[in-house]
């Protein structure tokens, strides 16, 4: 099961669509798709977000990605905002107590308010 | 007691041909959703670790799962070919120390209650990982008699 990715611009920065399985069979290509937004940096968006709705399976090899997202997020003075996890992703959240180290939102809606 | 096997070679890509083998008898035995994809995160890891380091990215070898139902437990070995690791050295790392990589070990051992690595054979290692059954989950189970 690969993973898709869908990129795309938004009027508050970059909104990263993941569906399907992020695992160690496909991690790598959704560290490769982050690593092309962040190397261009499309309109110096401030804000990513990652929506994690259709995401079917999240290993460790995924939430490493997501740290690193981080990690580089705060290197180029950007925020990252986490939408709509799946069960499957609070699962996974909850086992490595992530929680309280991202910015984790119900909704786009939501994600986008006050900015 | 039942027993099913499945063997997969060692590349990534047969990691979810594995979780989609573990959640149904995961369920079947009585376990929640939650419980269910937790173990079948669990295993996912294992399996993982012996892509990773038992066979250092070799796709070309085997992993063998086999899925032991019993009144008391659930019961998943998993056997490996290659490398020999010392099992005192695989110990998960703290939590609270934020950065991408270790946290498989960490949930295996969350999600079961015994993690055995054998290494007497002169290749590979036997993982053994045990789940207790809660006692509403082991009373549905048939009784051997």
């Amino acid at each position: 099961m690969k993973v898709d990715i869908l990129s795309e611009k938004t009027g508050h920065g970059h909104l990263v669509k993941l569906k399907g399985d992020v695992d160690m069979n496909s991690s790598s290509d959704v560290r490769s798709s982050l690593a092309a937004i962040f190397r261009s940096n499309p309109a110096g968006a401030k804000v990513l977000f990652i929506d994690l709705s259709g995401v079917r399976y999240m290993d460790s090899s995924g939430i490493a990605t997501l740290v690193e997202a981080l990690q580089t997020c705060m290197k180029q003075g950007m925020r990252l905002r986490l939408v709509e996890l799946s069960a499957p992703v609070r699962d996974v959240f909850e086992l490595a107590r992530l929680a309280s180290v991202f910015e984790i939102f119900a909704s786009m809606d939501d994600a986008v308010a006050g900015l | 007691m039942d027993t099913v096997t499945l063997t997969v070679p060692s590349h990534p890509k047969y990691l979810s041909l594995i979780r989609g083998l573990i959640y149904p008898l995961a369920l079947n035995d009585g376990f929640s959703k939650k419980e269910a994809r937790r173990i079948v995160l669990a295993i996912d890891e294992a399996c993982a670790n012996i892509i990773k380091y038992a066979y250092e990215g070799d796709v070309a070898n085997t992993i063998l799962v086999a899925v032991v139902s019993e009144a008391a437990f659930f019961r998943v070995t998993l056997t490996d070919y290659g490398k020999q690791v010392d099992a005192a050295s695989i110990v998960p790392r703290a939590l609270e120390d934020i950065r991408p990589g270790g946290l498989g070990t960490h949930f295996i051992r969350t999600v079961f209650d015994s993690v055995l690595y054998d290494t007497n054979q002169p290749k590979g290692t036997v993982l053994t990982l045990e789940k207790k059954k809660s006692e509403t989950i082991s009373s549905l189970q048939p009784r051997e008699t």
